[in-house]
């Protein structure tokens, strides 16, 4: 838990951070994971509890949908059953009551009654009046049952008792399933009988028909104990134990999930008999009922996963967007540093040389003057054995001062940078004058230097002597990096709205590290030879007169300085 | 004019230096006035105009252009040929626009400082003919 705490934390926390430091790449990548994770967090979770939500929402739903016509099937099948027996109990109970026991015990009498019976209401197979000792005095039916005994038969107990029976479905002599109902009656004279017809379950099987179930569905009677009371297609047939125990007592009609036997997940629709010692059922597979259902948790499903991968690619996007912006504006912030680090290593170094030089100059003009001072009255003097000597010696130092003075000359050059003095001018030509400086060494090194100038090259408006130095500059650092026998282009072309300079050697070229410090001040590879100014005060020019320098280098195949300079303002020659 | 005749004035702190540049404009047979600040510089124009006026820009007191500009402002024949310990051309381009014949660096060559000496007088001359 406090991961996950400290991952909603930190993404942001971190940006903060980092504004101040160097961001190394692994801390980007550590970031980039932190973002995706914070993004996929925060959409996936309320998108996860709202797909959740929403499947067991519409699983209830779908549920219910489902299961209520299941329970309405169930009552009204229910329902059909009950008017069923309660109409044959009537009818026998009205045929007891009407006529007497006389009439019924007439053979002819009780044949006629049956007769109209069996065409008012289908299902009676025979009828059969019995006295209160269980004889039976009459009967009507398909068999020789006149004469038989009931007395000891649960039935006539129960009829005698509770004046109406209706049986559970058995084989009795008939060998066939079938239902007896039973109704006691007592005359005014106090003689009691019994009248008992017989059902033929066929019905039964019909109204269970008139259901209309799909195949792989099924419907049946059980009596309380569990028996068959009609076939069924998966349970057993009429008569057998059903394959699973019946579920709790309840008359309303009630819909519960379970397996059944053959290991399918059904919905059991069931409903007790009040009057009779019947359970009806009906049995659906859930696998076929809950195709929709099915349908629309695929749905579901689907878009769920389509809104993952929607999430995913859009937190990966939006974050790789967003660490490349945040890159390249370090990267930005990094060069402007270094550039302002640079100008001001410039401006302090060229401070401090001002400094020297000038300090330097005094005394060196003391020398100068004294030295002239020694040489001017050796001049005068008449030969003397040592005169030579002496005036070599003051030659020597005037030599020497000669030199200081070209060195604090250059420093108090690199000092101030040289003022800028605008005019327009013809680079092609002062690239031109500039190489022919080096000619002879280039010529005596059989160096092939090669000056392509476009002949569309714009004039511009810059600094001539300043540009001449930078050319210098970068020519006799060229001369100093290729072999004898090597080559230097320059390449001169306009671009966007100024003009593009690029001199190439096929010199030693750099190493990455010398690379990054060769605009620095008093950095050098000429051991000695060179003051390491050059390309500091070209950059200074070059930055000063509103251009940019940068150079490409590989050691062993040469470097390319690429000078590009604005074309500049008539206007700024005022 | 004979070098003889040149009237110069050299202003410098810096004492050795000045001096000797003094002595040595003596062997070329120039005569040349030494003084060590602005002020005496001020003073000694006062009392004898020079023809040139050799002056350092940086020095302690009044500074080298102020005395220029002073200079000119009362003795507009005076050419002065201003000199500088350190780089800056924007003391010698300040000069000139105050009216500073041309500006040197040190340490100096004799010779040179000689022929802008000649060139100052050789000018002023011809400013004073046409001024005429």
């Amino acid at each position: 838990m406090r991961k996950l705490a400290s991952l909603f934390k930190h993404p942001l926390h971190e940006l903060q951070s980092d504004v101040d430091e160097a961001v190394s790449p692994e801390r980007y990548t550590m970031l980039r994971r932190k973002i995706i994770a914070l993004i996929v967090a925060a959409s996936l979770i309320p998108l996860s509890v709202m797909a959740v939500l929403n499947y067991y929402e519409h699983q209830n739903a779908m549920t219910r949908e489902i299961q209520n016509p299941l329970r309405v099937l169930v009552n009204k099948t229910k329902n059909s059953f009950e008017l069923f027996l309660t109409e044959r109990t009537s009818t026998v109970s009205l045929i007891a009551s009407a006529y007497s026991y006389g009439e019924l015990a007439d053979a002819d009498k009780l044949a006629r009654i049956f007769t109209v019976m069996r065409t008012e209401f289908e299902g009676f197979v025979d009828l059969g009046l019995i006295d209160e000792h269980g004889n039976q005095i009459n009967y009507v039916g398909p068999y020789a049952l006149k004469g038989k005994n009931y007395a000891e038969q649960r039935w006539f107990q129960e009829v005698r008792l509770k004046g109406k029976y209706v049986s559970d479905v058995f084989m009795g002599f008939r060998k066939f399933p079938h239902v007896i109902i039973a109704v006691r009656h007592m005359a005014p004279d106090g003689r009691t009988w019994i009248l008992r017809a017989t059902l033929d379950t066929r019905q039964f099987e019909r109204i269970i028909a008139g259901m209309s179930l799909e195949p792989d569905a099924d419907a049946f009677l059980v009596n309380t104990e569990g028996r068959m009371q009609t076939d069924s297609n998966y349970y057993g047939k009429v008569l057998e134990k059903l394959t699973f125990p019946l579920p709790p007592q309840t008359y309303e009609p009630t819909v519960v999930s379970m397996t059944d036997p053959l290991g399918r997940d059904v919905f059991l629709s069931y409903a007790y008999f009040p009057e009779a010692d019947f359970v009806l059922m009906a049995v659906k597979p859930k696998a076929s009922v809950l195709k929709t259902w099915y349908s629309v948790r695929g749905d579901l499903l689907f878009i769920f996963l389509v809104g993952v991968a929607i999430v995913l690619l859009a937190a990966v996007g939006v974050t790789d967007a967003l660490i490349r912006r945040m890159k390249e504006a370090e990267d930005r912030r990094e060069l402007a540093l270094r550039e302002v680090e640079h100008s001001q290593k410039l401006s302090s170094i060229g401070r401090l040389a001002a400094g020297v030089a000038h300090e330097v100059n005094n005394p060196l003009a003391i020398i100068n003057e004294k030295a002239g001072l020694m040489k001017d009255i050796l001049s005068l003097q008449d030969e003397f054995p040592t005169k030579d000597k002496i005036l070599a010696q003051v030659e020597s130092i005037l030599r020497a001062v000669d030199r200081c003075r070209g060195i604090t000359q250059r420093m108090l050059g690199f000092a101030r940078r040289m003022d800028v003095t605008n005019e327009e001018l013809d680079l092609g030509e002062l690239i031109t004058e500039t190489a022919s400086f080096l000619s002879n060494e280039a010529l005596h090194r059989k160096v092939d230097v090669r000056l392509e100038i476009d002949p569309l090259l714009p004039r511009i408006v810059s600094d001539r002597s300043q540009l001449q130095q930078v050319f210098l500059n970068l020519f006799n650092n060229a001369l100093a990096a290729v072999s004898d026998g090597g080559r230097i282009t320059a390449l001169a072309r306009p671009e966007g709205d100024g003009v593009s300079v690029t001199v190439r050697d096929n010199g030693c070229g750099m190493s990455e590290e010398t690379l990054k410090h060769i605009f620095e001040p008093f950095f050098t590879t000429k051991r000695g030879k060179g003051t390491g100014l050059g390309l500091s005060i070209t950059y200074g020019i070059i930055k000063r007169l509103g251009g940019e320098i940068a150079v490409e280098s590989t050691q062993g195949v040469g470097t390319t300085l690429t000078i590009t300079l604005p074309k500049g303002q008539r206007e700024a020659l005022a | 004019m004979n070098k003889s005749d040149w009237k110069i004035l050299l202003v410098d702190d810096e004492h050795e230096f000045i001096t000797t540049l003094a002595e040595r404009l003596e062997l070329r047979g120039i005569n040349a006035r030494v003084v060590f600040d602005g002020e005496s510089a001020l003073l000694a124009v006062a009392e004898a105009e020079p023809h040139v006026m050799i002056l350092d820009v940086l020095m302690p007191g009044i500074k080298g252009l102020e005395v220029l500009e002073r200079v000119k402002r009362t003795s507009p024949n005076v050419q002065v040929l201003l000199l500088t310990g350190h780089g800056s051309t924007r003391d010698g381009i300040e000069g000139m626009r105050l009216g500073a014949f041309d500006y040197m660096m040190k340490p100096l060559n004799i010779d040179t400082l000689i022929e802008k000496m000649e060139s100052a007088i050789d000018y002023a001359g011809k400013a004073a003919k046409l001024g005429r």
